[in-house]
């Protein structure tokens, strides 16, 4: 009896919170059928914005999970100065408003600021979008290879330099491979973050139509000009989007209890 | 577990290059993402001078807005504590069908973007939506998106710590004469509480910088739904970006200073795992 | 007859633990159930203690029939295989569990509490965490924790199972006395037919979900009902259809045999032979015996047992 009353209660919480609004989306953005969405999502704005989310999250992701992986290493395996200030730096942008983050860069790179003067645009342009994108991005891949990092221990590392594999040989042959499901998921995390990201790119970019917006500012104006169709069309793309980040999440899902060995 | 060595012996270590590039890259990139623009921050929030930075933090508005956005985040973090640890015990203990698919829905806040959940919520629980309730341009709104964003939170940390519990402590408990009431609360909660800390402090970080889930649905009404996020931006379009920094700057202090103090908890109550 | 189960059958899912159990436990004994893995011993113990329902079957305690009854009321005192310590509590709050959850006065708990601690000799520990505790300090603790409350009845799960090999032999001895000095009928699960030989007045000797035999330690060894018990307690050659034991090898006359390997274990000396047609066995004997017979290696000799066993 007390089990159907939890199971009621988690299961109304979830539908209410959860499942409602999104199925809402799809709604709202078909009500007045396919034709209107459709226009919408392929007005040039639109697709203008959609290729900027796509060029930013192209150029974060990758770079974020290469610096994921390399510093997960550095942080687990090595000692080093500063070691203590990373891992700290790197848990940073969860912890911080995307306003706060899209302000920062905006007094570093903007007007009076320290790199005001750089040879190329970053505030109210694409390389700002990018740095904020990137630092909202930034902890996932650190933080799904640490523990993985973690758990293998160096035997392995150590066998294969005994057997006579350098450094590169072993990150590749051995290191890689061990991490590389931690790493996927963390790929899908920064993905997920990076599409989504909306305050910070909102300060950094200065809105411009056409110019400066990805989908998720796209979805703002369109709100704010009172065209409905325009941003629930916009929004069942990133829900689209977001269900498939579901997906490869239960995918790539470290499962608990694999890595932590048998327990019979 | 026997402990596994972590770090490399001194002599693999000094024969790989790659480390030291590593090391530097790692470096390199955080000093230049991370700690400048913070940096930046911090010291704009007081290029005006103690008096201006004063002036900033005191404006009746951005009390306001301070004062709305940490009591709704600690109504949140609540809220998530308990309903969280509910949803957790019921994805774990429980058995039945689309559980799966449930529980790989727990993550939608992390995958959709904020300014769609907010302006889902909007769609459903503001004016002309399907229900019939109309929380729009309300507090009430400003908590509910909260609790969108942060659903997850404690589910996730509670979950693996459900998974990993001894059932073998239940039934030792049983087998002394506890209720299944008296069973949670001396045993099982204990064990749980440490995790849903954690989550709390993860929500409430969350929930006090949030923006986009918030800004549709608020309405924004200076001194009554405006939350410190949306004061920030407000300054920052007004041209006052030194007001935003100092503003930003306490925003960040309280933050910390909380999570701080729920680690400090947290560690009180988990004093029994230090081995003498 | 303090503890009877009657036709005990539990199945999980397809797998078949039980298969139609019935054991009586005398009021006071040490009784072990033993057997290999997946005998079925801790199932049967789970379902004394009221942590499995049987699927067909009674248990009575002290001849109530307990069968539905959920663990708390049954008057059993569990102890499981990795302690259970409840680590979020010390020592001393611990061992006061029951006690508290039967709201017992404070000054009396703690005058229990102290009683026992000194029972299992942790006086001094009471206000440690069982992180802070070895293996078998957590385990004494966790028999302190069951016998505060005078259960009627107390249950070991492989009690000593976690255990290193000489703190296990110093448990063994440790319960024994302690059996001694308070009298709880006690029964114990394990897979070690030497500890279930040393320690327990009458042994139930399980394998594949049912009962092979129930004797004292010396009848199970000198009278084994079967095969299976004959091979699981206590060693045992296999020579054709004949079972005889290791001790009970005789040298001097009878079938011819090669010495192949002769090892020299401290006291005792194993000996291993091939027969004439090919049929392994070995012999245990002592040292001054394998001297005195010039048992080496590449040695011809002649075997024969001095009892030896045929099941029908």
């Amino acid at each position: 009896m007390r089990r159907y009353a939890l199971r009621i209660v988690a299961l109304v919480y979830l539908a209410a919170l959860l499942g409602a609004p999104l199925t809402m989306v799809f709604w709202r953005a078909f009500e007045h059928g396919l034709g209107p969405a459709w226009a919408a999502v392929t007005s040039d704005p639109a697709k203008h914005a959609f290729l900027i989310t796509i060029v930013i999250t192209l150029i974060a992701v990758p770079a974020n999970t290469l610096f994921g992986v390399v510093t997960a290493i550095a942080i687990v395996r090595h000692r080093f100065p500063g070691k203590d200030l990373v891992n700290a730096l790197v848990d940073l942008p969860l912890a911080l408003s995307p306003i706060v983050v899209g302000l920062a860069f905006l007094l570093l790179y903007g007007r009076g600021g320290w790199l005001e003067e750089l040879p190329f645009q970053v505030v109210f342009a694409l390389p700002g979008m990018v740095l904020a994108t990137i630092f909202v991005s930034l902890p996932f891949v650190v933080r799904e290879v640490v523990p993985v990092l973690r758990e293998i221990g160096t035997e392995q590392e150590q066998a294969a330099a005994t057997l006579g594999a350098g450094w590169w040989p072993r990150f590749r042959r051995v290191t890689l491979p061990a991490i590389c499901w931690a790493v996927a998921y963390g790929v899908v995390l920064t993905t997920a973050r990076s599409l989504g990201e909306f305050g910070a790119v909102s300060v950094v970019s200065g809105r411009i139509v056409g110019k400066t917006e990805t989908m998720t500012l796209h979805v703002e104006e369109r709100f704010q000009s009172f065209d409905y169709v325009g941003a629930y069309a916009a929004s069942v793309v990133l829900a689209v989007l977001a269900i498939a980040t579901l997906v490869a999440m239960s995918v790539f899902k470290p499962k608990e209890g694999v890595i932590h060995g048998d327990r019979s | 577990m026997t402990s596994r060595a972590e770090t490399l012996p001194r002599r693999a270590r000094s024969a790989n290059p790659g480390a030291a590039i590593g090391q530097g890259v790692a470096t390199a990139y955080l000093t230049l993402i991370v700690l400048l623009p913070l940096a930046a921050l911090v010291w704009k929030s007081t290029a005006g001078g103690a008096d201006a930075f004063r002036e900033a933090v005191t404006d009746p508005q951005a009390v306001a807005a301070l004062k709305l956005t940490i009591a709704a985040s600690v109504a949140v973090a609540l809220v998530n504590a308990v309903l969280g640890t509910i949803v957790a015990w019921v994805l774990v203990r429980d058995r039945f069908r689309g559980q799966s698919v449930v529980n790989a829905v727990i993550d939608l806040p992390f995958a959709l973007p904020t300014i769609v959940a907010g302006l889902t919520l909007l769609t459903l629980y503001g004016p002309q939506g399907p229900v019939g309730i109309d929380v729009a341009f309300t507090r009430t709104a400003i908590v509910l998106a909260l609790l969108f964003v942060t659903l997850p939170f404690v589910i996730r940390t509670v979950q693996p710590v459900l998974l990993e519990l001894d059932r073998e402590l239940e039934e030792a408990a049983a087998s002394l004469g506890a209720t299944t009431f008296q069973i949670f609360r001396r045993i099982v909660f204990p064990n749980l509480l440490p995790a849903i800390l954690s989550g709390v402090a993860l929500a409430f970080a969350r929930a006090v910088g949030e923006f986009g889930a918030v800004v549709l649905i608020s309405g924004n009404l200076p001194y009554t739904t405006e939350v410190a996020s949306v004061y920030i931006f407000g300054r920052i379009e007004s041209g006052a970006p030194g007001a935003a920094a100092a503003v930003s700057v306490v925003l960040l202090v309280i933050s910390f200073a909380a999570l701080l103090a729920i680690g400090g908890v947290r560690r009180r109550v988990t004093r029994h795992d230090a081995v003498a | 007859m303090a503890i009877a189960a009657e036709h005990v059958t539990k199945r999980f899912g397809t797998f078949l633990a039980l298969d139609d159990v019935s054991v009586e436990v005398p009021t006071g004994s040490l009784t072990a159930l033993l057997g290999p893995s997946g005998s079925g011993k801790s199932t049967l113990l789970r379902v004394i203690a009221g942590l499995e329902r049987p699927d067909a079957g009674r248990v009575l305690i002290d001849r109530n029939e307990v069968t539905n009854r959920p663990p708390q009321q049954r008057g059993v005192g569990f102890v499981f295989q990795h302690y259970a310590a409840f680590k979020h509590m010390t020592v001393r709050k611990n061992v006061a569990f029951g006690l508290e959850i039967r709201k017992q006065p404070k000054q009396q708990i703690r005058g229990r509490v102290d009683e026992l601690l000194e029972l299992v000799q942790l006086t001094g520990f009471a206000d440690r965490y069982p992180a802070q505790l070895s293996g078998g300090q957590r385990q004494r603790m966790a028999l302190a924790r069951a016998l505060a409350v005078e259960p009627n009845v107390l249950l070991l799960d492989e009690p000593f199972g976690a255990l290193d090999a000489r703190v296990r032999k110093e448990l063994r001895t440790w319960l024994r006395r302690l059996h001694d000095e308070v009298h709880v009928t006690t029964i114990f699960v394990t897979h070690d037919q030497e500890e279930a030989m040393e320690l327990a007045d009458r042994i139930v000797v399980m394998s594949d979900g049912r009962v092979e035999q129930v004797a004292a330690p010396r009848e199970l060894y000198e009278h084994p009902a079967n095969e299976f018990v004959m091979t699981f307690v206590g060693e045992a050659n296999r020579v054709g259809e004949t079972f005889v034991r290791p001790h009970d090898v005789e040298f001097g006359s009878g079938d011819p045999a090669l010495v192949e390997r002769v090892v020299h274990l401290g006291f005792e000396v194993r000996v291993e032979l091939r027969l004439e047609n090919g049929e392994e066995l070995w012999a245990q004997v002592t040292r001054d015996d394998a001297e005195r017979l010039e048992l080496v290696e590449g040695a011809h000799v002649r075997v024969r047992p001095r009892t030896a066993k045929v099941f029908g």
